[in-house]
């Protein structure tokens, strides 16, 4: 692959060609976290009551601070120059592992808190799992990240109930939300190479088992919210953990990545 | 009581340095004053948020990007601490706010300058932090309460992260050329804004002498400014860069640093709406205003809607 040939040259991990599972699956998580964490961010300033603004940001500097754990783990498997730098901000997008979800635009309040819900509620029955990880760092950074995300969790659960049972407005646009995100869900339960081979070691999460919690979970809410489910036979896109996105990935990275890009090697 | 008695026991309270509390009988003019500065305050802190909000999805590295969000989250913290000062006055925030957005209300005339790379990060925590932490310590001691209070805390928010500024700066100091012009560029433009943070010449400032009457301000915005003058002249010293003044000297007579004129016409322009993004900064705010109105209706919706159960299954349980 061309993005490979260009890596190869420089002095950074041509992640991709790694022949560990566990790096891939470190970067997906770190990826995960990263590319929410970014998103979440751009409400920073724009939120639509100053507490609720502070709640989105905070959740932001959260999943960056995961992000970063996971990403020095990865670092360190992989050894050499790399860094959670050199992973976030020199590698292209298809080399990033992110869930198709995450990197989703924020739409409205109901689009960003929906997003949130959908990914906070899989984040926590992942962490659950992976805090009993064999691999002792991911252990570790999971039971560090599951009290973060239980607070994303019941923030998220809230306001999906609040919007769903709110004013008639809020409801069309939890709609439309949902109309919009569930096709991104599909791809949380579909395992990847890397996530069979991972699991298969007892250092990952099971995802079959995250699947029936998160199904149980969003199904518990959406009724408090008076929310439909969505029926069964709704296409699901899938394509993130193995570097194949949606055209947003692109711009959030150059957006992301710029700096370093120009000013290659650079202390900041 | 007769006005003039309660007046008088103001006076003495001012006199004696014992804050003044909400519930305390203050003059008219006392209460205008501070909720026009302490509203006006607040406003600063969540405008603020926007030139720096602008570099948070750029930042160079996951360091400074947390550490970028987590200071300007703590911006809106200080906003809201603001707010709820400016509510024991007897105004509500949403009056406030409406003050900001029809232009009533200001906010302080920094936050109007673009920031253009990523250096001005480094000369808005050293430069614009830190003028604001020269006004910020003196409020620590203003004579009403929750003022004060709330300057104590966001002081001490406020020093980390003009340290947090000042290290951005020495990082680029000693970076690559590139990094070192972007350094002194970011200075450059942002070191006359930062003076005229403190306002006008005490000769030209209106609310001056009564708000240091009432203890409101214990010192004069041009006391404040050549503190900082001196105080950044030194600094600078540490970054190898210098401060686009030349008649910047020390003066050994006096004891601290001369400097050249402010262009006041700059300043009086950018206080009245003419600065480089006044408009965006109001829009921006606006928006989010509006935009997030449908979001407070819900909100305030469903909050009926379980007071309302909550009260039925009372009833039914009775």
């Amino acid at each position: 692959m061309a993005t490979n040939h260009l890596i190869n040259q420089s002095t950074y991990q041509p992640v991709n060609l790694s022949t560990s599972q566990l790096i891939n699956y470190t970067l997906f998580l770190a990826d995960n976290a990263l590319i929410l964490g970014q998103r979440n961010s751009e409400w920073c300033g724009h939120g639509p009551v100053l507490e609720q603004d502070i709640a989105i940001t905070n959740i932001s500097l959260d999943l960056i601070g995961q992000a970063r754990n996971f990403y020095q783990y990865a670092a360190s498997q992989i050894g050499g120059p790399a860094t959670e730098d050199s992973l976030a901000y020199l590698r292209t997008e298809r080399e990033f592992k992110n869930l198709l979800l995450v990197e989703q635009p924020n739409g409205d309040w109901a689009g960003t808190t929906l997003r949130q819900f959908f990914f906070s509620t899989y984040q926590y029955f992942l962490y659950l799992q992976l805090q009993n990880s064999t691999d002792e760092q991911l252990a570790a950074i999971a039971e560090k990240a599951l009290k973060e995300v239980t607070y994303h969790l019941r923030w998220s659960s809230e306001w999906v109930i609040r919007l769903g049972d709110g004013t008639e407005e809020s409801k069309d646009r939890m709609l439309a939300a949902i109309d919009e995100l569930w096709p991104f869900t599909g791809e949380l339960f579909l395992p990847s190479a890397f996530e069979i081979q991972v699991a298969k070691e007892i250092v990952g999460a099971d995802v079959a088992i995250i699947q029936k919690e998160w199904q149980k979970k969003v199904a518990s809410v959406f009724e408090e919210a008076t929310l439909p489910l969505p029926k069964d036979d709704i296409y699901m896109q899938r394509g993130g953990k193995d570097g194949v996105h949606t055209e947003h990935l692109g711009y959030i990275l150059a957006e992301m990545q710029y700096l370093q890009r120009t000013y290659p090697g650079c202390a900041w | 009581m007769q006005i003039h008695d309660l007046e008088k026991i103001f006076l003495d309270k001012i006199e004696r340095e014992i804050k003044i509390e909400p519930r305390d009988w203050m003059p008219d003019a006392y209460r205008k004053t501070l909720v026009r500065q302490i509203s006006q305050h607040a406003h600063s802190e969540i405008v603020g948020m926007l030139p720096e909000g602008n570099w948070i999805s750029r930042a160079p590295s996951l360091k400074r990007k947390a550490i970028l969000i987590a200071k300007v989250q703590d911006e809106a913290g200080h906003g809201l601490y603001l707010y709820s000062a400016t509510e024991t006055l007897g105004t509500s925030r949403e009056e406030t706010i409406n003050d900001l957005h029809s232009g009533k209300a200001k906010y302080s005339s920094i936050f109007n300058y673009p920031t253009l790379t990523w250096a001005d990060m480094g000369a808005i925590g050293w430069l614009v932090d830190g003028a604001a932490i020269m006004n910020q310590v003196m409020l620590c001691r203003t004579s009403y309460g929750p003022y004060a209070r709330a300057m104590v805390r966001i002081c001490k928010e406020e020093s980390f992260h003009q340290r947090q500024g000042f290290d951005i700066l020495y990082t680029l100091s000693k970076g690559s050329r590139e990094q070192k012009d972007m350094c002194q560029d970011a200075i450059n433009r942002w070191w006359w804004p930062s003076l005229m943070m403190f306002g006008p010449k005490d000769s030209d400032s209106t609310h001056s002498d009564q708000s240091m009457k009432w203890k409101v301000k214990r010192m004069t915005n041009d006391e404040l400014r050549q503190r900082f003058i001196d105080m950044i002249a030194e600094q600078v010293k540490v970054l190898g860069m210098i401060l686009p003044d030349p008649n910047l000297k020390w003066n050994e007579s006096g004891k601290h640093y001369d400097f050249g004129e402010i262009n006041w016409g700059e300043f009086w322009n950018v206080v009245k709406g003419n600065g480089p993004c006044n408009k965006q900064r109001i829009a921006a705010r606006k928006k989010a205003w509006e935009e997030g109105a449908w979001v407070r209706d819900a909100a305030a919706a469903y909050a009926e809607k379980r007071k309302a159960k909550a009260q039925k299954t009372e009833l039914e349980a009775a």
